[in-house]
């Protein structure tokens, strides 16, 4: 290993799974970032410690890809112990970046989010009752596991962040770039998002086809139509976040005929996604009477679930 | 004002001294005016709203609710022209379906539908004002304050911070 080289490190939290995936897809041009970079820390793949990381000397590491939001004691004391150690901490990814989808959760309160799973879900077998917690044990030693915190967080709201790679998985071309920007001399503003400012509208392959008005007397839930794979998404009543959602995925979900879903987060200037997303889809109804208006609304059966999926957390309301 | 109603996330709110806090944003060519109009007619009303004039009640951006709520406020008003009465012909009703919908998403996330409210009050209403700032004020009143479960900013030590900067730039 040549110890010149800048030292990166990829950390998991509460997450899929999908960000490490995202990692090892940028194929043959891991080799190029091991060419010029050390991977010193990536528990998915390399067998490295805590006790590896807490024996490396402060901010020897040049940049931490963290993926997850943030929900247990654990997760924290990780969040901590790589801010200390890097030059650059990067939250990679929805959760991360945005509390992603595990955020949602902040819809429920923390007990009963555990009695659910450990109590009701219809598959458990607990006879005794048991909630596992952080001292848990029958007498025959005890176990430990980490604290469950009361919300979900992003990162941001747990340690300082230095950058942000936006995506649920982020994109390859995203991540390559985001790699190679972070070890080059010139960096760009801190606390920045490594993607462009405009909405997802800019570089869909349909934009073209979107009418100059769109009314609609209804939404459509993808499951329930033929999707034209041709046309603007929004102009066949379906819930296309685009117009609310930072570019950068090239459209990645678009050219899959699905509706955009928002992972990008919002973009550059706006403080809240969902609320710009609910301003765009809100113009496209076709009524002016307040009774219409909440049928036509009532094809969204989830609002929060559907504005909100990636970035409750770190919204202006944070959830419930 | 008492520090503590200012931030009603931290438990430590004064509730024996509770008056609720409406934001209003109220349009410049009816609502407005209609407070205007109270106030120089002389009619008295609950102190309990803090004005923002707006050009239209379509200018309000569901931002600016979520904002209010965020930052300590009890109830959002919105006041507007009647419909067919808009300045600009339309804003009303973008403001309309914004705020069908935005309800939706409040009450999701635990927010009383008391506490968000749109009515159109022309320039000539000026007893309208009172009636429902009134009314609104006696039902935050009865909700009491709004406790969301949000986390405090983040803190960073500033000398940390400082450190740091020092050594990534």
């Amino acid at each position: 290993m040549n110890p010149e080289k800048p030292k990166i490190a990829f950390y998991w939290c509460a997450s899929c799974g999908g960000c490490e995936e995202a990692v090892v897809d940028i194929a043959e041009a891991i080799l190029d970032i091991v060419a010029s970079a050390e991977i010193v820390f990536w528990p998915v793949a390399l067998d490295f410690k805590r006790k590896d990381v807490e024996a490396m000397p402060d901010c020897s590491i040049r940049a931490t890809f963290l993926n997850g939001a943030i929900r247990t004691s654990e997760q924290e004391e990780m969040a901590h112990l790589l801010r200390r150690k890097s030059q650059f901490l990067v939250a990679f990814g929805s959760c991360s970046h945005l509390g992603g989808i595990p955020g949602l959760a902040n819809l429920f309160q923390r007990d009963s989010i555990l009695r659910a799973v450990y109590l009701q879900a219809a598959t458990v077998d607990n006879p005794k009752g048991v909630i596992p917690g952080p001292h848990s044990g029958d007498g025959n030693g005890s176990l430990g596991l980490p604290e469950f915190s009361d919300r979900v967080r992003a990162l941001d709201q747990v340690v300082l962040v230095d950058y942000y790679v936006p995506g649920c998985p982020p994109q390859r071309k995203i991540v390559v770039n985001a790699v190679s920007t972070l070890l080059d001399e010139h960096l760009p503003a801190k606390r920045s998002v490594l993607a462009p400012e405009e909405a997802l509208c800019t570089e869909c392959p349909r934009k073209d086809s979107k009418p100059e008005k769109i009314a609609l007397k209804s939404f459509r839930r993808p499951q329930d139509v033929v999707i034209d794979e041709n046309q603007c998404l929004l102009a066949q009543g379906l819930l296309c976040l685009g117009p609310a959602t930072r570019a950068g995925c090239e459209a990645a979900c678009i050219h899959g005929n699905m509706p955009c879903s928002g992972c990008c987060g919002a973009p550059g200037r706006v403080r809240d996604q969902a609320a710009k997303a609910l301003s765009a889809i809100a113009s496209l109804i076709d009524s002016e009477d307040e009774q219409e208006i909440d049928r036509i609304l009532n094809s969204i059966p989830d609002p929060v679930g559907t504005l909100c999926r990636y970035n409750l957390p770190s919204s202006m309301l944070q959830g419930r | 004002m008492p520090k503590e109603k200012i931030n009603p996330g931290n438990g430590q709110v004064a509730v024996a001294a509770y008056e609720p806090r409406i934001v209003g944003f109220f349009c410049t060519w009816c609502t407005y005016l209609a407070a205007d109009l109270a106030g120089i007619s002389r009619i008295k009303y609950a102190p309990n709203v803090r004005v923002v004039r707006v050009m239209c009640s379509g200018r309000v951006d569901p931002q600016f609710v979520l904002a209010a709520f965020a930052q300590g406020a009890d109830g959002v008003l919105i006041g507007g022209c009647h419909p067919g009465d808009c300045h600009y012909q339309q804003g009303n009703y973008n403001c309309l379906r914004r705020a069908r919908l935005l309800k939706r998403m409040l009450a999701q996330l635990g927010i009383e539908e008391e506490r968000f409210r749109v009515e159109w009050i022309s320039a000539a209403e000026g007893d309208r004002v009172r009636a429902v700032i009134d009314d609104m004020v006696q039902k935050l009143r009865a909700l009491g304050p709004l406790k969301l479960n949000s986390e405090p900013a983040l803190k960073v030590v500033g000398a940390e911070q400082e450190v740091r900067e020092a050594v990534t730039v």
